[in-house]
Order: structure tokens, then sequence, then C-alpha cells
């Protein structure tokens, strides 16, 4: 590879490095800073999907191995369907357990939800709030 | 190259601390969750550094064991969590 395209490529992968470590720094401000539990959620997520995809752009840009490039793809697709689940989740505990300010909320979509699965629960004797599948 | 490495391992490590700090604080223990989460996502950034700086792959698969135990961990813990409730964090 020519010398001119070898620093380019180094060059990127320096700014994708900065710039994926800046995201955890980012996420840790936000942790550290922010009020309740659902924002600092939405700070800590940063890393794990944007900053991810730097350093893995990061590490195939070092690499210039094309034939690598499906296997690094793969960690990060994996990570884009894990972190959704775990973070779906952890919010719907966070709401379960009233871990979450009130006034900070503008719209609360889960609470009619909730009052129609405790009403047709209770027409029907039975107890919603307790079984593990409406959750 | 060394520069910017340099500087990601401080920004990094920064953002490790500041995490730290959120996990020993709580108050909540899906706080910690969440703080748990973060860090394991700084573990493998710096993973990812370290193969950047030396141009090799081998700790690919050590960062997607990274994440599966993050995910492992946090749907667990979440799980419990709402279980619990009632007895406070």
């Amino acid at each position: 590879m020519s010398p001119v395209a070898d620093t380019v490529l180094d060059v990127l992968t320096a700014v994708c490095l900065v710039v994926g470590a800046l995201m955890s720094l980012a996420a840790a401000i936000g942790l550290v800073r922010f009020p309740d539990l659902l924002t600092r959620m939405h700070a800590g997520s940063k890393p794990q999907v944007f900053g991810l995809l730097l350093m893995l752009t990061a590490v195939a840009l070092a690499n210039r191995d094309p034939a690598m490039v499906p296997l690094i793809a793969l960690g990060w697709i994996f990570q884009l369907l894990t972190v959704p689940v775990s973070a779906h989740m952890v919010g719907r505990s966070t709401y379960r357990t009233k871990h979450l300010n009130r006034d900070t909320l503008t719209q609360d979509d889960l609470q009619k939800v909730l009052e129609r699965a405790q009403e047709s629960g209770s027409r029907d004797g039975q107890q919603t709030d307790g079984s593990a599948g409406t959750r | 190259m060394e520069a910017a490495v340099a500087v990601a391992a401080v920004l990094l490590g920064a953002g490790a601390a500041g995490t730290l700090y959120r996990l020993a604080k709580g108050p909540s223990l899906l706080d910690r969750v969440v703080a748990t989460d973060v860090l394991l996502a700084i573990v493998a950034a710096a993973l990812a550094v370290e193969m950047a700086y030396h141009q090799h792959l081998n700790n690919l698969i050590l960062m997607v064991i990274v994440s599966l135990i993050g995910f492992i961990g946090s749907v667990t813990v979440a799980r419990f969590a709402t279980q619990t409730a009632e007895h406070g964090r």
C-alpha cells in the first residue's frame, strides 16, 4: 500500500479511537450528572452502540484485512441485538420498582396499559400483578 | 498513533472513574446495573484500543464474551429486582 494511503488510514484510526473514547467519557459524565435512572440509561447506551462501532471501525482500519471485516461486523451486530433487550428489561424494571422521577416524564404510555391489565385482571378474578407473563 | 492511543487511554480512564463512582454510590440496584453495563462497554473499548494499536484481532472473541456477560447480567438482575421491589432497594 502506498505511504499516503497508509497515513490516511492511520489518521482515520486515530480519530475513531479518540471519538470512541469520548463516547465512554460522555456516558460516565451522564451517569454521574443525570438525575434519575431513565436518563442515566439514555447516557449509558452511547458507548455500548456508537462507541463500540467507532472502536471496531478503528480495529478494522488498523488491521487492513478485508477478510476479517465480517467477523468484526458480527461483533457489532451482536451488541446491537442484545443492548435493546437488556435496556428494555432494565427500563421495565425501573418502572415497576418506581425508581423514576415522574416530574421529568413528558409521556407515559405504560400506565394506561397497566391500568387496563389491572381492570381485566380484577374482572376475571385473577391477580395480574404477580404473574411473570405480563412483564 | 501513539498520541491517539494515549488520549484514548486517558478518556477511557476518566470514563471508568465516573462509572465506578456511580457504581459505588448507587442509589438503587438498577443504577448499579446500568453502571456495570457501561463499565463493561469501557472494558470492551479498551480491548479494541489495544487491538488497533498492536494490529491484531486476538481480543475480538473476548469483546463478544464481555458484551454477552453484560447482557446476561443486566437482564438477570433486572428480572430479580422486579420481584423483590417490595423489599426496597
